[in-house]
């Protein structure tokens, strides 16, 4: 019994130690990271390559989304707004609830599954195959010729997809509640004009977006650069980068929707 | 032999390394002199990739002395690292070329990384690395479309490609076909006797590596068992050196890893 116990003690402290390791770990190489991101963004070409290959090719899963979100937000919000007579309202609902929220995480969630899964499973392969080594013996740092581009990437490259979300998330409301439903156009228009402030809605939706940008730029190539060089190693790599991507960006939504917004409870 | 060519290029002394309390390099003290091309050989987990990975500076050892071109290698600075390791070269086991880069472009990465050369110029030098290992009409062809064979030879002419003064070989001939291994063997000799370079080679593969090498070092406990000549190992009547050379299954390197008695492991209940 006592046997038990000491062994159910020390298997916790176990991992809580490995724990606190890594976390040291992800600290130690985040610093790391942003100590050579000034070298890193001057090599233009390769960052460039990047933001191509991170957000330029996540435009299409990222507008399809956005049109599809706002059209399920116009036809709820029209339904909810009908019933106390404020249809007319429903272009400030939805583009409120895309610029603040599910424009930055929505879009922050999808990037995290299609792009910073493929960066780690890209640097997970580059050390599982020696190229981190291969390039670290001909005296290349790694870190500021593979690493720092990629995350670079995901900070120009999110928070332009999630602005490109909220458009269409707008438009597609507007196709919905406007061209279907038959809410009054001028109505939708004016109302989204006259509510929706560039200060509080606009640039701190962008502000999130940044801010999740930095956490998931980060876990995807701290994961990737960590990753045991197996294949067992790089999928279960990946697979650490969409869940503990995914989880920061909703805890994060949730400290900054309270910091950014906590004057109106 | 010359006076520069006596003078070591690498002098390990009694080099201890490990992971935890598990030690890979237990007092290991070797000497390479320049021009030289020395293989190290020996079992599996023997210590020899680590010995390549302690002499790039790529792991730290507990304790001992590592001079590579008269620079104690462990004592270094990242930047005074870096800047050796541009005088060194390192084959890897599979070569790992870059993925996604094309072969003419992975042996330009080293000249657009550590040169201003006009791209003019890299292209000549590249084409003319290329043509040393016999893949200048190759230049187009991503690493996919090589054969294991190719991509050795590509990643070699990379490695020489800022003509170092070291090369440090990781198992070149594994998984080649045998004209493969003629081939990459041939390149490591001509290669080291044209560019004045000392040599470093990790490998199994006995019969070739008696035909290039000057010297074969054989590891064992993370200690260099014997340190022969070619000729010395095939006629050598010590029982470690004949049952690698001979490929004997048991011998002073046992078939069985340690395990309880056959008998008992089978009727413990």
């Amino acid at each position: 019994m006592i046997g038990a116990l000491l062994n159910g003690l020390t298997a916790l402290g176990s991992t809580v130690t490995r724990r606190l390791e890594r976390l040291g770990l992800a600290a130690r190489f985040s610093l790391t990271v942003i100590m050579v991101l000034w070298p890193a963004l001057r090599r233009t070409p390769l960052v460039i390559r990047e933001v191509y290959f991170s957000g330029v090719r996540s435009i299409s899963i990222i507008t399809v989304s956005g049109l599809f979100v706002g059209m399920v937000l116009a036809v709820q919000g029209y339904e909810v707004l009908q019933r106390y007579g404020s249809a007319d309202s429903l272009g400030v609902i939805v583009s409120l609830s895309l610029v603040r929220e599910l424009g930055p995480v929505v879009s922050a969630l999808l990037f995290a599954g299609r792009a910073s899964s493929a960066v780690t499973a890209e640097i997970g392969l580059m050390r599982a195959t020696e190229q981190l080594d291969a390039m670290d013996m001909m005296a290349v740092n790694p870190i500021t010729r593979v690493v720092a581009p990629r995350f670079l990437a995901a900070i120009i490259s999110l928070p332009l997809l999630s602005a490109i979300f909220s458009a269409a998330g707008i438009f597609g409301s507007y196709l919905v509640g406007v061209k279907l439903i038959g809410i009054d156009d001028g109505a939708f228009w004016s109302q989204m004009q006259a509510n929706v402030d560039f200060r509080l809605d606009i640039l701190n939706g962008l502000l999130k977006s940044v801010v999740f940008a930095v956490a998931v730029g980060l876990v995807s190539v701290f994961e990737g650069y960590h990753a045991a060089p197996t294949a067992e190693g790089v999928s279960s790599a990946t697979t650490r980068t969409v869940v503990t991507a995914s989880l920061a960006v909703l805890m994060l939504d949730f400290v900054l929707t309270v910091l950014m917004f906590r004057g109106l409870m | 032999m010359s006076a520069s060519e006596a003078t070591p290029l690498i002098d390990m002394k009694n080099v201890r390394f490990g992971y935890g309390e598990r030690l890979i390099i237990d007092g290991l003290s070797l000497t390479v002199r320049k021009g030289e091309i020395v293989a190290l050989m020996g079992g599996s987990g023997s210590g020899k990739t680590t010995l390549l990975g302690l002499l790039g500076g790529r792991i730290q050892p507990i304790s001992g002395e590592i001079h590579v071109a008269g620079q104690n290698v462990p004592t270094l600075a990242r930047k005074e690292l870096y800047t050796l390791r541009r005088r060194i070269g390192m084959l890897f086991q599979f070569g790992a070329l870059f993925t996604d880069l094309n072969v003419f472009d992975n042996v330009a990465f080293p000249y657009r990384e550590q040169t201003d050369l006009p791209e003019p110029v890299i292209r000549d030098l590249v084409l003319m690395k290329l043509e040393a290992v016999g893949l200048r009409g190759a230049h187009p062809l991503m690493p996919s479309e090589l054969s294991g064979g190719m991509a050795r030879r590509v990643a070699l002419a990379r490695a020489v490609a800022l003509d170092p003064m070291l090369m440090l070989y990781d198992e070149p001939f594994t998984g080649l076909d045998p004209i493969s291994v003629g081939i990459v063997g041939r390149l490591i000799k001509r290669l080291n006797s044209a560019m004045g370079m000392t040599s470093l080679i990790v490998t199994h593969d006995l019969t070739e590596t008696l035909r290039i090498a000057d010297r074969v070092v054989m590891l064992a406990s993370g200690r260099i068992h014997s340190d022969l000549s070619p000729e010395g190992m095939h006629s050598s009547t010590d029982p470690f050196v004949r049952q690698f050379a001979d490929g004997l299954p048991d011998g002073p390197v046992p078939f069985h890893h340690p395990a309880r008695p056959y008998a008992e492991e089978l009727f413990a209940r």
